[in-house]
């Protein structure tokens, strides 16, 4: 249970960003600082330096100072370490939030095509084949060009260009049919056991039926694939926002710093190191509490071992 | 097997069918988006935008728009770009796919490689130190972005360690296997490490959890009570029914790799692949483009698991009589 350890620390870390900022670094990482000097122990520097690197001005480096530029500075002059902190906030944000919409929609989706068969499920199951034979990350980008930048109408429901619901939705949408189809699965193996025949013989209706019955028992394989879909919707999001398709400014994610420090990564490649080490240590903590949570739920499965 | 063979054929051409048609959907019908005035760019007068519908054809209907363009890209075989007039698209998808064949062989043939020998190895040595040591290497693998993962090479290769332990690492750009067997290989290493680590934490795990629930069949308490070694038990008994899982999470994973999957590991290392190109395409909106890469795209994932189905049903008969 380190690895929640190390999740919960990092969900406290980020949403401590605006304290960070305004009482230790006395900084705005989202305000272009170009002219800026900073004090270092007693003498000053520029935040854009003009010599150091014999490569034009380049923003200061790491000064592993926690009250000034921990990490340096960006190229429009920004607080790297602060950045940091408010892009975990939007990637954790994103991450955890597509993965609750996608997964109650997936259970909903796999519940009543599992469930009422024919008709139902034959057009359920062909949508989710139709976004399964599309390679992931294709359409992931398709949908990101064309919404990101233009927004989405839907006569009365309008999302903005840049939008952060948009990546969420994306990202949502595009992993649906990976836990709407062992959910499906699951519920047509239900459907033929005793207790479920039992509640059809006594009256119960339908919608008694899926809430009652079947939700509790699809529940414990829904909550194992939770953690893991979290992170592969962290290092989606990073995908999509490095390509510059996912996160849009003024707002900052993990992937869109990793995207700034492309410019840099010669000069100040602790712009886009930082933001990656980040992703990493959160997946790597999602992926072993997701191993740990699926033993919980199947103890055959701790039989097996893992880590 | 002949019945179910052309089964299957149908429905993959169906699921072609229904992929090219959400495509251009996406790009041509989603509410808000008016393609003349992506084409025109953003400054564009309305005469100028009726001026591009009507060159492109934009303001036909739109099953007429999307007959024409299936009819240019696979029957008269001469779509052109929308972006770089006159560029044919065939050509360049049949000049990008070496590329990214080149980038999948080297890659699978060292994702293959570590991710099996780290699956047996953990296995082997379960409840010891080394197995959750490997299978950390493994969720490590597995969650890191690929792209950072490239930039992160780049950095390490190319950055001061360039003059001294990666001086034999070439400045990026592609030679192709004909031209010099060695320095494709020398260009193409450090991009088969990056898009191979993914996979490889992948094979890795899932071996190692298929081969420790196989070690516990009965078949394999038989073969030990034949007094068999526990080396061939692991290597002739468990490992190859473990294989079934492997080939097949194979198949599919080469399939969408070769249609396109290794976008990002192209983008980052330059290589100029159907995967960049289709994500130049991306960038200009240049539905043509698109088009073209996709549809070559969805043709190898629907052949790998039309492919991985068939040899399913030859293994296994019940599958033929459930579909």
């Amino acid at each position: 249970m380190a690895a929640l350890g190390v999740l919960i620390f990092m969900v406290i870390v980020t949403l401590l960003a605006p304290v960070y900022a305004h009482h230790f670094a006395h900084d705005n990482p989202f305000v272009p600082n170009l002219q800026g000097r900073i004090k270092i122990g007693s003498h000053f520097r520029e935040v854009m330096q003009t010599n150091t690197t014999g490569l034009g001005v380049t923003p200061i480096g790491p000064t592993w100072n926690f009250s000034k530029y921990f990490l340096g500075a960006d190229e429009l002059g920004r607080d790297v370490f602060a950045r940091v902190l408010y892009g975990g906030r939007v990637t954790l944000l994103i991450g955890f939030s597509s993965g609750l919409i996608c997964i109650t929609v997936a259970t909903v989706l796999g519940m009543l095509a599992g469930y009422f068969g024919r008709a139902t499920d034959w057009i359920i199951s062909r949508l989710l084949d139709i976004i399964w034979a599309f390679p992931i990350y294709l359409l992931a980008i398709s949908l990101s060009v064309i919404l990101v930048t233009n927004g989405l109408d839907l006569g009365i429901i309008h999302i903005g260009a840049g939008s952060l619901l948009l990546p969420i939705l994306i990202i949502a949408s595009v992993y649906v049919p990976y836990v709407a189809r062992p959910v499906r699965g699951i519920v047509f193996s239900l459907k033929e056991r005793d207790f479920i025949h039992a509640a059809v013989a006594s009256g119960a209706s339908d919608w008694h039926i899926l809430r009652k019955e079947i939700l509790p028992n699809v529940m414990p394989s829904v909550i194992v694939f939770f953690p893991l879909m979290v992170a592969l919707n962290i290092l989606t999001e990073s995908a999509l926002s490095t390509l510059g398709i996912g996160v849009q400014p003024p707002e900052a994610s993990w992937g869109t710093i990793i995207n700034d420090g492309l410019q840099l990564l010669h000069t100040r490649p602790w712009v886009a190191i930082a933001p990656g080490v980040c992703i990493v240590i959160v997946c790597v903590a999602l992926n072993i509490f997701g191993d740990g949570v699926r033993d919980a739920f199947d103890p055959r499965a701790k039989l097996r071992g893992s880590i | 097997m002949l019945r179910f063979i052309s089964k299957r054929l149908a429905s993959a051409l169906l699921v072609m069918f229904t992929i090219s048609v959400l495509v251009f959907l996406i790009f041509f019908a989603t509410p808000g988006v008016d393609p003349a005035a992506r084409i025109a760019g953003k400054s564009a007068t309305p005469a100028v935008l009726r001026q591009v519908a009507k060159e492109f054809g934009l303001n036909r209907p739109l099953p007429i728009r999307y007959g024409l363009m299936m009819f240019h890209l696979f029957i008269k075989q001469d779509l052109t770009s929308y972006v770089n007039i006159g560029d044919r698209i065939i050509p360049q998808i049949t000049a990008a796919a070496p590329i990214t064949l080149s980038l999948i062989f080297g890659a699978v043939v060292i994702w293959l490689f570590v991710g099996i020998s780290a699956g047996v190895v953990a296995a082997k040595n379960k409840g010891k130190f080394i197995d959750p040591l490997v299978m950390f290497f493994g969720i490590t693998a597995i969650s890191i972005p690929v792209f950072w993962l490239g930039e992160m090479v780049t950095i390490i290769t190319q950055g001061g360690l360039h003059h001294t332990v990666f001086a034999w690492v070439p400045n990026g750009g592609y030679v192709s296997l004909t031209q010099n067997p060695w320095q494709w290989a020398l260009h193409l290493f450090w991009p088969w490490v990056t898009l191979a680590s993914l996979y490889a934490g992948i094979y890795a795990r899932v071996l190692r959890g298929e081969l420790i629930n196989n070690m516990n069949e009965d078949y394999i308490r038989t073969a030990r009570a034949k007094g068999l070694s526990e080396r061939r038990i692991l290597y002739r008994h468990a490992l190859r029914c473990s294989m079934i899982t492997i080939v097949s999470l194979f198949g599919l994973d080469v399939g969408v790799l070769v249609g396109g999957a290794a976008l990002l590991t192209e983008v980052v290392f330059g290589l100029q692949g159907v995967g960049w190109l289709t994500y130049q395409g991306l960038q200009n909106l240049d539905l043509p483009l698109i088009m073209g890469c996709v549809m070559y795209g969805a043709f190898f994932v629907v052949l790998a698991s039309a492919v991985v189905d068939v040899l399913y049903a030859y293994i296994d008969p019940r599958i033929r009589v459930v579909a």
